[in-house]
């Protein structure tokens, strides 16, 4: 995304044709209308509206739906809860993905067969990754429970105990996002010119050195873009995890906004509710795309 | 090409790479092994990390139990439909926005764009009634200009005209609404426009209509890309989760991510996780197989999205 947003580049020699073009874009508008611009709309309108579970009658009610979930404790708290959970998941699997990027690309002999052996998890659905970490972390059968009873002495059990749980969902989605973040790093990481490194070599930088002061700078605009990845995994795709394993639970520990809309709208049958909940969220990637741009803008510039 | 020597530094990367590919392929391999075992192995804590000789018997029974034939068909499907759609719909999208001029194109790929950040998940429940009354637009419409009242006026006697058309529990209603993404068509518009001038050009000047062109000279450029796409697209249909779970409430129509939570055992039940695990080994190959067989263009795909 090199090129200004609307900036509407096209070819300069390029075909006429009356029908032809309005044709060939016909299927995208159509359904991108009709699966997008439509329901976004009636949800909009559903958020101003108080309807009752079987949509008999409807009334307008301004923005109460919106103070009433404000206010609303609960509501609060899955705030927090997603926080929490999106920023673990981006530290650990940020953090995790870099360290084994840098590690591979110092070994230039095996970066493929390297790359073949952390790729796998990306290819394995949400919901699936739960379930193997369910496994792993089980109270009775549990193979890394047993570790963490034994060493830090503590009673474990992710299906009673809050902070066990969300422990769980952190390690399923971020075990998903390290190679997934891991084959970006990497590929930036490849695209730093060999000459600077050599040059603070000369200079007699050590390779930490280099790495905080040459590498790490210049990897910025994929660390960015990595980390706006992985919020936006955490924020919505994460739903698989949390509706195969935890469910929300326990306690409403691990209910992240994604999951309480779908419990409220399609559980609870709050329609209002849960509608305002879908524009809120929509407004929050609508202010993360923005940012992202606005910050791929300025880089383009930086560099000229 | 630097020539270095950090003996101790070089010794802690492979030691790191080592223990980090372990800890990452561990859950799968755990998973491997859990499938290979009887029940009473399984549930001997902690598990033996020797592989036994159940595995066929295990695949067999988590096949059958979670109806796994049917499900992983319908993913399939789903999968590859959403594949297929996304990108036929996406070639035809970028080469209308990229090689024509008209006076709509401004806004017509302004409105895709502003599409490509939101997924499915934000919008969950007004996309829910548009699959199950797909013509719930026009209805609105209808509605809306008293179109009832002259129908009524017209046939002398009252008459409700109502639009019914519903996607849920059908394969269209799994793959259409997926296929709103202008993820695809962006990256092609953003290839298209690195293809020299000069062959369209050419291609006029042969006499060469524009489907031509697209069909003998803009397809085939792609090909690298679409396959990219393909490999990413797949994964993406395949491993879909909310949509189907939504739009799905007959078993024979769901998919096989959705499926295999039957075969998760609840704590009244014995602790069958042989069988959990080697059902979950079978619905996660086939996309590891498309990504580990298609590695080098997919990766290449991927790094293409950031830019």
């Amino acid at each position: 995304m090199s090129d200004t947003l609307f900036d509407m580049i096209k070819k300069r020699s390029y075909f006429k044709s009356r029908r032809l073009p309005y044709l060939l874009i016909l299927p995208q508008i159509l359904v991108t209308a009709t699966f997008f611009y439509w329901p976004a709309i009636q949800g909009i309108v559903a958020s101003f509206q108080l309807s009752d579970p079987f949509g008999f009658r409807t009334q307008f009610v301004w923005f109460d739906n919106y103070i009433a979930l404000f206010i609303d404790p609960l509501y609060l708290k899955s705030i927090l809860t997603t926080l929490f959970f999106s920023g673990s998941v981006a530290l650990v699997s940020i953090c995790g993905g870099l360290f084994l990027a840098t590690m591979a690309n110092r070994v230039l002999k095996f970066t493929s067969l390297t790359r073949t052996f952390l790729i796998w998890p990306y290819a394995i659905a949400p919901a699936i990754s739960g379930i193997l970490w369910l496994f792993l972390l089980h109270p009775s059968y549990g193979v890394v429970a047993i570790f963490i009873e034994e060493w830090f002495n503590i009673d474990w059990n992710p299906l009673l105990e809050s902070s066990h749980a969300m422990l769980m969902i952190v390690m399923a989605s971020a075990w998903k996002n390290i190679s997934y973040n891991f084959v970006f790093f990497l590929a930036g990481l490849q695209a730093i010119p060999h000459s600077l490194i050599e040059a603070a070599a000369m200079d007699g930088a050590s390779p930490f050195r280099r790495f905080w002061a040459i590498t790490f700078p210049l990897l910025s605009p994929t660390m960015f873009f990595v980390t706006v990845m992985t919020i936006i995994f955490s924020f919505f795709e994460s739903f698989g995890i949390i509706h195969a394993v935890t469910q929300g639970g326990p306690g409403g520990s691990t209910n992240i906004l994604v999951y309480k809309v779908y419990q409220d709208g399609f559980i609870g049958l709050n329609l209002g509710s849960s509608s305002a909940q879908s524009v809120v969220l929509m407004g929050l990637i609508i202010l993360i795309t923005v940012l992202q741009f606005k910050y791929v803008e300025r880089k383009v510039q930086y560099t000229g | 090409m630097m020539v270095e020597k950090t003996p101790a530094l070089d010794a802690f990367t492979y030691v790191a790479l080592i223990f980090g590919i372990v800890l990452v392929g561990f859950p799968i391999l755990y998973a491997i092994i859990a499938a290979t075992l009887t029940l009473d192995d399984v549930s001997t804590v902690p598990m033996t990390m020797i592989p036994g000789d159940q595995l066929f018997n295990n695949v067999g029974e988590a096949w059958s139990r979670g109806n796994l034939g049917n499900q992983l068909f319908n993913s399939f499907i789903m999968a590859s439909g959403i594949t297929f759609g996304k990108i036929i719909v996406s070639l035809f999208g970028a080469f209308s926005i990229v090689y024509f001029d008209y006076r709509f194109r401004v806004v017509a790929f302004a409105a895709v764009f502003c599409t490509l950040m939101l997924p499915v998940e934000v919008r969950i429940l007004p996309t829910y009634e548009m699959a199950a009354n797909i013509f719930g637009p026009l209805q609105s419409v209808w509605d809306a200009l008293g179109l009832d009242g002259i129908v009524s006026w017209f046939a002398g006697h009252d008459i409700e005209v109502s639009l019914e058309f519903s996607l849920l529990d059908s394969y269209a209603g799994l793959i259409l609404p997926l296929t709103a993404s202008a993820t695809c068509t962006f990256l092609f518009r953003q290839f298209f426009l690195t293809i020299p001038e000069e062959l369209c050009e050419a291609a006029k000047m042969d006499g060469a209509s524009p489907m031509t062109f697209f069909w003998k000279i803009l397809l085939p450029l792609s090909k690298t890309n679409i396959a990219a796409l393909v490999v990413i697209e797949f994964v993406y249909g395949w491993n879909q989760y909310l949509w189907p779970l939504l739009i799905t409430t007959n078993p024979n129509m769901t998919t096989a991510v959705i499926g295999l939570k039957t075969l998760l055992p609840s704590p009244e039940d014995p602790p069958e996780w042989h069988i959990a695990m080697a059902g979950a080994l079978i619905v996660m190959l086939p996309p590891i197989l498309v990504v580990l067989l298609m590695q080098r263009w997919f990766v290449k795909g991927l790094v293409e999205r950031e830019k």
